[in-house]
């Protein structure tokens, strides 16, 4: 009995971590981006689902298109006016280029996450599930919305990987991971390339951030341990490494599950810390990761 | 070296530290309260310029070092009652050890991954402190029964003072031989090594002293306040600060993280009557500056001079 709550909530949980830490792995895999303001992207996208669902009364789809919207902007906003400048600029020497995204983009994070505290508060706010309802899954009293937040994780991962392997602007997102000079060798705009993943980028934390906010709430306090968490998950799989993260994902979702069950709900980031400590001593590039 | 007893920066450094020290014959409490913090601030900022401008180490967590230090000179002298200079020494050295821990890593995994395993360090110091509330006080924060004194003025200049011998200590070593080795090994490790230099010696002497530093900061600041919590002394917002210090004053210039540390605390008072927008306005500004002037505040003023 509980074995099967454990099962289901941890996967539910998981299915939500690896849609998060997806797009994270995937702009650093093609532009070496680490994105620190991905949390705060995340909790705009549910504040924006929630203000538009609850506040302005325009019913739950709609709040969430309006959230994931939200979340596309932020990420183009990012890009435009923190990530390119830092790429472009000829005073940042080049082996510096990466803290200064890092700086970079965690003040932009602390600026949205302030922005947000000052308009809507810090009060923890949920959204509007799109299903109501419980049901009754393997003898455990499940709400169907966690069923739903699992099925669209699982969704949206299968339609990028299909974006990714089977069409035209995948495979050029793909070649640039693995060779951004080789791309623009062949007549493929660079810049174009980072803007069609800085979109996808976005398209997935606004999802993630919008289940997020229908399944646990969030306030603007939750983006930092966000942007750690979804860190984490990376490093852990391996940066860069899509697949690597989607295993870290469940690999931490589980072990939190578990904890937070059997031992107590306090400690339950504990384990996942420790387990990337151990990880990153014998294998410092992650599970799938290359060097 | 001796080039720098004759430079501009240094009769401009010794112009202010005059300055400064007759604070406190003509302002009130409260700015010598905030400066205190400042100066404390600045020695955390200096100490992180050192691993990360000259060592190379983008460390996420200097609040672990801070933190270690802090608690452990609070817990010491909140249930032993020993005496708070003995505190403050064995907080530093407690610092020193949570350096060389935080070493290991280093030498085996670079850039992001060193990154995250040192924002992993403060995690897990902050769990650590929640989980034995017993002994740390919680999320509450640990109460400190002694202080160094309750003078505003002398609490000042104790601080002033530590903030300038390790501001020369710290520059003095960022230009000496050792710091330019520091330098090189930062930049590029295998040409370093080719060269015949030990770097494995040389950044396990850098995690040293930018620990024992920020131990010691972290100790005064604790009996400063009487109190040491997670909020002040731990949180990844803390550690945030230090680096946007360091970096808005000037990487690699350490005696412009200082100024960096001094700017932002002074500003976010300024910025008080805004209420909640303090915090936007000042990381808006950082960003600015890290865009236009990556030099950032002491960069930019050296730049010019040597173009002059």
């Amino acid at each position: 009995m509980r074995a099967f709550q454990i099962l289901i909530d941890g996967f539910a949980i998981s299915a939500l971590y690896a849609l998060g830490a997806t797009g994270f792995t995937l702009i650093f895999g093609v532009s070496g981006v680490l994105n620190l303001s991905h949390g705060a992207i995340m909790v705009a996208a549910a504040v924006a689902a929630w203000a538009a669902a609850s506040v302005l009364g325009v019913g739950t789809y709609a709040g969430a298109l309006i959230g994931v919207g939200v979340a596309l902007l932020a990420a183009f906003a990012t890009y435009f006016a923190v990530v390119k400048p830092i790429q472009d600029s000829r005073r940042i020497p080049n082996e510096e280029r990466e803290i200064f995204v890092l700086t970079g983009t965690l003040l932009w994070g602390i600026m949205i996450q302030e922005l947000i505290a000052y308009f809507f508060t810090n009060n923890a706010k949920t959204v509007l599930p799109i299903v109501e309802g419980v049901v009754d899954v393997l003898g455990v009293r499940t709400p169907k919305n966690e069923i739903f937040t699992a099925i669209v994780c699982c969704l949206v991962i299968a339609l990028l990987w299909l974006l990714v392997n089977r069409t035209r602007t995948g495979k050029a997102v793909l070649a640039a991971s693995m060779n951004p000079r080789g791309v623009t060798l062949l007549g493929l705009e660079l810049t174009n390339i980072y803007i069609v993943v800085w979109g996808i980028y976005g398209i997935l934390a606004g999802i993630a951030g919008v289940l997020l906010g229908m399944f646990l709430g969030v306030s603007s306090y939750s983006v930092g341990p966000l942007t750690a968490s979804a860190f984490s998950i990376v490093v852990l799989g391996g940066l860069g490494s899509v697949s690597g993260s989607l295993i870290a994902a469940f690999v931490v979702g589980y072990l939190e599950t578990l904890t937070a069950y059997l031992v107590s709900p306090a400690y339950r980031t504990i384990p996942a810390l420790l387990l990337l400590v151990f990880v990153m001593y014998i294998r410092p590039q992650g599970l799938l990761g290359r060097r | 070296m001796a080039g720098f007893f004759t430079s501009r920066l240094f009769f401009v450094s010794l112009a202010l530290v005059i300055v400064a020290a007759t604070l406190p014959l003509y302002v009130s409490g409260y700015v010598l309260g905030l400066l205190t913090v400042a100066f404390y601030f600045g020695v955390f900022a200096m100490a992180w310029d050192l691993l990360f401008g000259f060592a190379g180490e983008v460390n996420f967590g200097p609040t672990f070092l801070i933190g270690v230090g802090a608690y452990t000179a609070g817990i010491l002298n909140a249930q032993f009652g020993w005496s708070v200079y003995l505190c403050i020494v064995l907080g530093a050295l407690a610092s020193v050890i949570a350096g060389l821990v935080l070493a290991l890593p280093a030498l085996r995994v670079r850039g992001p991954y060193f990154g995250l395993t040192t924002l992993v360090a403060v995690l897990m110091l902050q769990n650590f402190i929640v989980v034995f509330a017993d002994l740390t006080g919680g999320e509450i924060g640990l109460t400190i029964p002694d202080v160094i004194t309750i003078n505003a003025g002398a609490n000042y200049w104790i601080a002033l003072g530590f903030m300038t011998i390790s501001a020369a200590i710290l520059y003095g070593l960022s230009q000496s031989p050792v710091g330019l080795v520091l330098q090189a090994s930062g930049q590029d490790p295998v040409q370093a090594g080719a060269l015949g230099f030990n770097i494995v010696k040389h950044k396990l002497a850098a995690f040293i002293v930018s620990a024992f530093f920020s131990g010691l900061s972290g100790a005064l600041l604790v009996f400063y306040f009487g109190t040491a919590s997670v909020g002040t002394v731990v949180d990844v917002a803390v550690g945030v600060n230090v680096i946007v210090s360091a970096v808005l004053g000037g990487r690699r210039t350490v005696l412009g993280a200082a100024l960096g540390a001094i700017f932002l605390i002074v500003a976010g008072e300024f910025l008080r009557p805004t209420g909640e927008l303090a915090t936007f306005i000042v990381s808006a500004v950082a960003l600015l500056v890290v865009l236009f002037f990556p030099g950032g505040f002491l960069g930019a003023a050296l730049s010019r001079e040597a173009r002059s």
